[in-house]
């Protein structure tokens, strides 16, 4: 009876405390997804609030800088908070609403889905509880701040390793504490089903988005999508729409921290194993007793130990790619983007154009590539500033 | 050496819980071995897991500090196998399902047997995923324990029906953990169950003290105590043997 396979991963591994709330979840899901009134609402607040579509530019000065294929960017870190989080917060927090929940919780990492969660609780009149790692607490203050303006609260966790992984077991805590009138905004396209599903599908706007203008603008699909991969709902919801376009490159870029061969790395497919965590099969960090390892990133919102089922399954399948970039190279891919087009990302996103910076040179003129810049760095810059040795504190 | 059947012939069955490897394996042999001469009549012991999600605060630290004094699923099993002879309770393993899993399911079965574990407790593997559990426990005389909650409602006839060993009955929302007050009616969730097969029922999460114990063990056929004892654990380290034995003989005098 398993639901939520992709291939051998997915499924629904949580107490049975749970079970209804997600069963629950899944029909209200099932009942509004193509429900015109739903669609209409969620897709008024994509343009009216989010600010969707978001722009598919064409990053020319690095292009000709990079000497190689053509490179576009979509521009995720324009929307409204800053970040593609805000596209599944919309859903999930408006099926909440229909669902009768009064109240969201939700784990971050990097915060940028909490400051999501929290903006659309606002928004919507929902109370608002943000679990996140009393590390990532130091790391991002700025967002912890922004949290709280916005009406949330924000619990730091003091467990394991205070980071993404244990603000995602504080937050399944708090669910099975309090499931009534709660639903748990998980953040990223992993966990239990429905939710890598769900997640998924909200977030697949954007690869819909890439599709319709890549035809537009250049009359053909691109050659490569690529994004940065944590849990993966950017890169899940870029690739979606062109898992049927075999000729379309897919590549995801985990964070590696010190390096994929070092113990301080955070990169699952290349270093994890098969296991079942957080709700789901898939593939994670650990040791050979299944201890899920301390895993490490200078990206808050890369450092988790697991992937969605559905990256598990696209790498076992070979349809998408998945490669390590270190954290040297995500900052230098930082500064870059920032200097030659004027654009700042999310230390995150970096991870992407990091890796599109290694690739670009070795391809064609006439080839295309799309990087999803899922967030805008504004929130990372006393972080690289402090990586790069100067003494600025948010 | 009991099985899980024969466990609750003894009058209302006193479940307590260990994590094993805190503070240390050796204490925890000598735990097993004096809790089951001191009124236990099934031991759970807990392989600990790093990320314990149903976890309270109290086992997530009990986990932690077995974990960094280097306790692995391995050292549990040979330690169990080793005192097997001296333990009279029938014993139980809780622990999540990662650990089972890369240790390979079969693999861990296997070893249970080896050792005289005569079931399995995983709280993140519910009703619709029991079958990775399933699918290799049969063979080698395993129960599987299903957790049903104050949630369940009408889940509960259906796991019911595909119990094992006994039918282990959440009796609070959340995590493992003391809570002074108990307000979910778990009669009518032993009704449901019994309502469809004859097995016993155990509750637990939640209790602490031997008037709750009494209580609840008017409704069920035992009681299942983890985090207070663990907390004991905590307080008297090493030397946690005869406070832990006390406790133990109240609670079982106390659901007599």
């Amino acid at each position: 009876m398993t639901k939520g396979k992709f291939g051998i991963h997915g499924g629904q591994f949580v107490p049975e405390t749970l079970m209804n709330a997600i069963n629950e979840f899944e029909e209200a899901y099932n009942k509004y997804k193509d429900d015109p009134e739903f669609v209409a609402e969620l897709d008024t607040l994509m343009r009216e609030y989010a600010g969707r579509p978001s722009l598919l530019y064409y990053a020319e000065k690095m292009t000709k800088d990079l000497g190689g294929a053509k490179i576009y960017l979509k521009r995720e870190d324009l929307n409204h908070t800053g970040s593609h989080k805000l596209n599944n917060c919309l859903g999930q927090c408006l099926l909440a609403k229909k669902m009768g929940k009064t109240r969201v919780i939700a784990e971050t990492g990097a915060g940028q889905h909490g400051v999501a969660t929290a903006t659309v609780a606002a928004l919507l009149g929902l109370e608002c509880e943000i679990f996140m790692g009393k590390e990532d607490t130091i790391r991002q203050a700025l967002n912890v701040y922004r949290m709280k303006l916005l009406g949330a609260k924000v619990n730091a966790v003091e467990t394991g390793t205070m980071t993404l992984k244990d603000a995602v077991n504080e937050a399944m805590r708090e669910w099975t504490n309090r499931v009534s009138d709660t639903h748990y905004v998980l953040g990223s396209v992993m966990g239990p089903h429905p939710f890598p599903t769900v997640v998924r599908d909200f977030q697949s706007v954007i690869g819909k988005e890439i599709k319709s203008q890549m035809l537009e603008k250049e009359g053909r699909l691109p050659d490569v999508v690529m994004a940065c991969v944590g849990g993966g709902s950017n890169a899940m919801g870029a690739f979606y729409e062109f898992i049927k376009d075999e000729n379309v490159k897919l590549i995801g870029c985990e964070a590696a921290g010190l390096g994929a061969d070092t113990p301080k790395t955070a990169a699952t497919i290349a270093t994890g194993t098969l296991g079942i965590f957080h709700g789901m099969k898939s593939y994670f960090c650990q040791n050979e007793y299944g201890q899920i390892a301390p895993v490490y990133s200078i990206s808050a919102g890369l450092d988790y130990p697991g992937i969605g089922p559905e990256h598990a399954n696209l790498a076992d399948t070979g349809r998408a790619s998945y490669v390590p970039v270190t954290d040297e190279e995500a900052v230098n891919a930082f500064e870059y983007l920032s200097r030659t087009e004027g654009i700042i990302p999310a230390i995150e996103s970096a991870h992407a154009v990091a890796h599109c910076m290694k690739i670009a040179p070795t391809m064609d003129k006439d080839k295309i590539i799309v990087v999803n810049l899922s967030g805008r760095g504004d929130k990372d810059v006393a972080a690289i500033a402090r990586y790069r040795g100067e003494d600025l504190h948010d | 050496m009991t099985d899980i059947k024969s466990a609750f012939q003894n009058g209302k069955a006193f479940i307590p819980f260990v994590t094993a490897g805190d503070p240390d394996l050796e204490t925890t042999e000598k735990l097993l071995i004096e809790m089951s001469k001191n009124g236990a009549d099934i031991i759970e012991i807990g392989i600990p897991f790093s990320d314990p999600i149903a976890e309270g605060v109290v086992i997530q630290e009990a986990d932690l500090r077995s974990l960094s004094a280097g306790t692995t699923t391995d050292k549990i099993f040979d330690m169990v196998k080793r005192i097997r002879p001296q333990i009279d309770a029938a014993l139980a393993v809780m622990t999540y399902m990662n650990p089972i899993f890369v240790y390979g399911t079969e693999k861990f079965m296997a070893k249970c047997q080896e050792c005289g574990i005569s079931a399995v407790i995983v709280p993140d593997t519910p009703y619709e995923e029991k079958h990775e559990l399933t699918d290799y426990s049969g063979k080698y005389g395993i129960d599987v324990i299903s957790l049903i909650a104050p949630t369940s409602h009408e889940r509960i006839k259906m796991i019911a029906k595909e119990a094992e060993g006994f039918v282990y009955c959440v009796s609070s929302m959340g995590v493992t953990g003391v809570r002074s007050e108990i307000t979910t009616d778990v009669g009518e969730m032993v009704r449901l169950v019994k309502s469809v097969k004859d097995i016993p029922c155990a509750i637990g999460f939640g209790i602490s003290t031997p008037e709750q114990a009494k209580k609840m063990s008017e409704s069920a056929d035992g009681v299942i105590v983890g985090s207070a004892i663990v907390k004991i654990v905590a307080k008297y380290g090493k030397d946690c043997i005869k406070p832990v034995c006390d406790y133990v003989n109240s609670m079982k005098e106390a659901i007599s």
